[in-house]
């Protein structure tokens, strides 16, 4: 593969996707420390948000330590050169979030929906591009459908004003070919002006593999992870990739050894858990799974003597999508009246 | 004199179909009139098929017959925008508007919950919330009797066949909607909605998730009780509404998972949320016909 005198723009997710694998306890010191190291590295972009978006804070999804205007408070006058996106599900966020995200200095909006919802944005994306910010259309569980079905999608979201598309495996389930395909068909058919990205989950330790298939493919922004700190097995591990990309002589911008540090010193030690392929991150990339649903299974099984990786494997199964956390607990209560458990 | 109040449905769509469907085998409701905006609309065609008469011209159409059929009843089930105009015409003809859509300008009903009183105050004009509002306010409520409750979230979670093109353009609407009737008609403190659409073929049931986190350590026997209670009087008008699982108590969280399967009257089975709306306007219909007939109201005088 030849990516050589590429330019891509790495987009850092461990202060938002990281905050599923933190079950959002990420504290304020913790947020701004983390995000000026990646600051100072080079990093161009960093998002800041509950794990499940603006607005995520929820029963649900789980109550997060700070609320999103505390972070993005606490993270945006701190940042020297680098931008705080923000992520925003329609269903669960509202206008209103948005609205509160760019008062506190949020330039960069992304507006997720799963892959064949694109419509429910038009809202939110509408309002975003009208504020001048950088709108990205970013479609959720992009390996359930095919790539002429995400182009058309994609073209909605654009319509509504998106300038820029991901293509988002959200369950680390593709592998290169998929994401070539999905991305090439995206950066064929797209207009010039539009920016084509691509979000990958390592449940499947695809996290390099498939980002450096979507830069081939015409990808210019990548999302991934200092330390690989995310849901599931974690997002690309930034650190490790960039790594990839100077050796590949494409351009970052960033300061491997900076980012090196970042992921060392700041960001390992605060893991509650390893973040890593195992038996049930596995799973999750293997059945298809939205990759936050990781730690909701285990804690399922923790009360209801029901293996993860079955309720895993039985949610894959069944098609479920992002935001469907409640049907694990329901799913577990339900294997366990069978299994006469309960 | 027949004791049925005469109703019109504004809106010939795939709820105003089902609603109709609904309507005919009501024995305190009587539909008269459809109303459409397109002469060519298949809903109308429907509704003519069905026996009823219909008007393409828009509410406009219809106002000169409201008197002459003593129409009572208006169910809306056009969209936000045109409604509060459709409720200003009818009302002044003492016409009681139904709201399905979600412009919410009159007070919130949950039939189980708050039908009573509204008929009882003769509310010109009652909103029916949100669907999933239909599908979860009923268990807030059931908690927040036994004891108070801080928070009330609920998550519905839709097949994408039965959400239709006015709910996906401002999806907003939905979640706020629903968090006020989980506040107003609830009775939580702070209401919280959610709303999850999923693609899978075949279509998923409506589900519904109800998470309330109350003041002070829940009393888990009486708010069983109360659930159970709370479910049979919602199955009086949607068959289909269940308790999967729970009440799940976990410290001051309690958890009830709901299906939704609807009637199969126009709408699939699985369109639960589409179902529950349109049972829940028609049930509050039959509720103000109930109550004009034994005389605890008096519907607004004619002529």
């Amino acid at each position: 593969m030849n990516l050589q005198g590429k330019k891509v723009t790495l987009h850092d997710m461990s202060l938002r996707d990281g905050m599923h694998a933190k079950r959002h306890q990420i504290s304020l010191e913790e947020m701004v420390s983390i995000a000026t190291g990646l600051d100072q590295a080079g990093m161009p972009m960093i998002e800041v948000t509950h794990g499940d978006g603006l607005g995520g804070a929820s029963v649900n999804y789980g109550f997060p330590a700070h609320s999103d205007e505390e972070y993005l408070k606490a993270v945006v006058p701190q940042m020297k050169q680098a931008k705080i996106s923000a992520l925003l599900l329609p269903g669960i966020g509202t206008v209103d979030h948005l609205n509160m995200a760019k008062d506190c200095g949020v330039t960069s909006i992304r507006v997720a929906t799963h892959c064949t919802e694109a419509d429910v944005s038009q809202q939110h994306i509408t309002q975003a591009a009208k504020m001048g910010m950088d709108t990205v259309g970013f479609l959720m569980m992009a390996h359930m459908i095919r790539p002429e079905k995400i182009l058309e999608q994609a073209r909605l979201m654009i319509s509504y004003g998106a300038n820029c598309i991901y293509a988002t495996d959200s369950a680390g389930y593709m592998l290169p070919d998929d994401v070539t395909a999905r991305i090439g068909l995206l950066r064929n058919e797209l207009p010039n002006n539009i920016e084509v990205g691509f979000h990958g989950h390592h449940n499947l330790g695809m996290g390099i593999a498939n980002s450096l298939a979507a830069i081939e493919a015409g990808a210019t922004r990548i999302d991934g992870s200092v330390a690989g700190l995310g849901a599931g097995a974690g997002n690309t591990p930034l650190e490790v990739f960039c790594a990839v990309l100077d050796r590949m002589d494409v351009t970052t911008g960033i300061d491997l050894f900076k980012i090196m540090d970042v992921a060392e010193d700041l960001v390992v030690p605060l893991m509650d858990h390893p973040v890593r392929v195992d038996r049930n991150s596995l799973t999750l990339g293997y059945a298809g799974v939205y990759s936050s649903f990781l730690l909701f299974a285990k804690r399922a099984e923790e009360n209801y003597g029901i293996s993860a990786r079955d309720l895993l494997v039985e949610l894959g199964r069944r098609g479920t999508v992002g935001g469907q956390e409640d049907m694990i607990e329901d799913l577990a209560l339900t294997m366990a009246k069978e299994q006469g458990l309960i | 004199m027949s004791k049925k109040l005469k109703a019109i449905i504004i809106g010939p769509g795939n709820i105003g179909t089902d609603l109709l469907m609904k309507i005919q085998r009501s024995e305190w409701v009587e539909p008269v009139w459809m109303v459409g905006i397109d002469p060519s609309s298949e809903g109308l065609k429907r509704a003519e098929a069905m026996g009823i008469k219909t008007c393409a011209t828009g509410v406009d159409g219809v106002l000169e017959h409201i008197i002459k059929d003593d129409i009572r009843i208006a169910f809306d089930a056009t969209s936000a925008y045109v409604h509060a105009e459709n409720s200003r015409k009818l009302n002044e003809l003492g016409v009681i508007m139904i709201d399905l859509t979600p412009a919410a300008i009159g007070p919130f009903c949950v039939p189980p919950v708050n039908l009573v009183e509204q008929t009882k105050n003769l509310a010109m004009n009652v909103n029916m919330v949100t669907c999933g509002g239909q599908a979860t306010i009923p268990m807030v409520a059931a908690i927040s009797r036994v004891q108070p409750v801080e928070y009330g979230e609920i998550v519905a979670t839709v097949s994408s066949r039965s959400v239709g093109p006015g709910t996906r353009v401002n999806i907003d609407e939905f979640t706020r909607t629903t968090a006020s009737g989980v506040e107003q008609v609830g009775g939580a403190k702070k209401g919280k909605a959610i709303i999850v659409i999923n693609p899978a073929e075949p279509p998923l049931m409506m589900r519904d998730t109800v998470h309330c986190l109350t003041e002070t350590a829940p009393d888990q026997a009486a708010i069983t009780e109360s659930i159970h209670a709370m479910v049979k009087e919602v199955q009086r008008y949607v068959p289909g509404y269940t308790l999967v699982n729970g009440p799940v108590f976990d410290g001051n969280r309690v958890s009830c998972f709901m299906q939704v399967e609807g009637l199969g009257d126009f709408l699939p089975k699985y369109a639960g949320n589409l179902d529950i709306m349109t049972a829940a306007a028609l049930r509050t219909a039959e509720m103000f016909a109930e109550e004009a007939a034994n005389q605890s109201i008096t519907l607004p005088a004619r002529g």
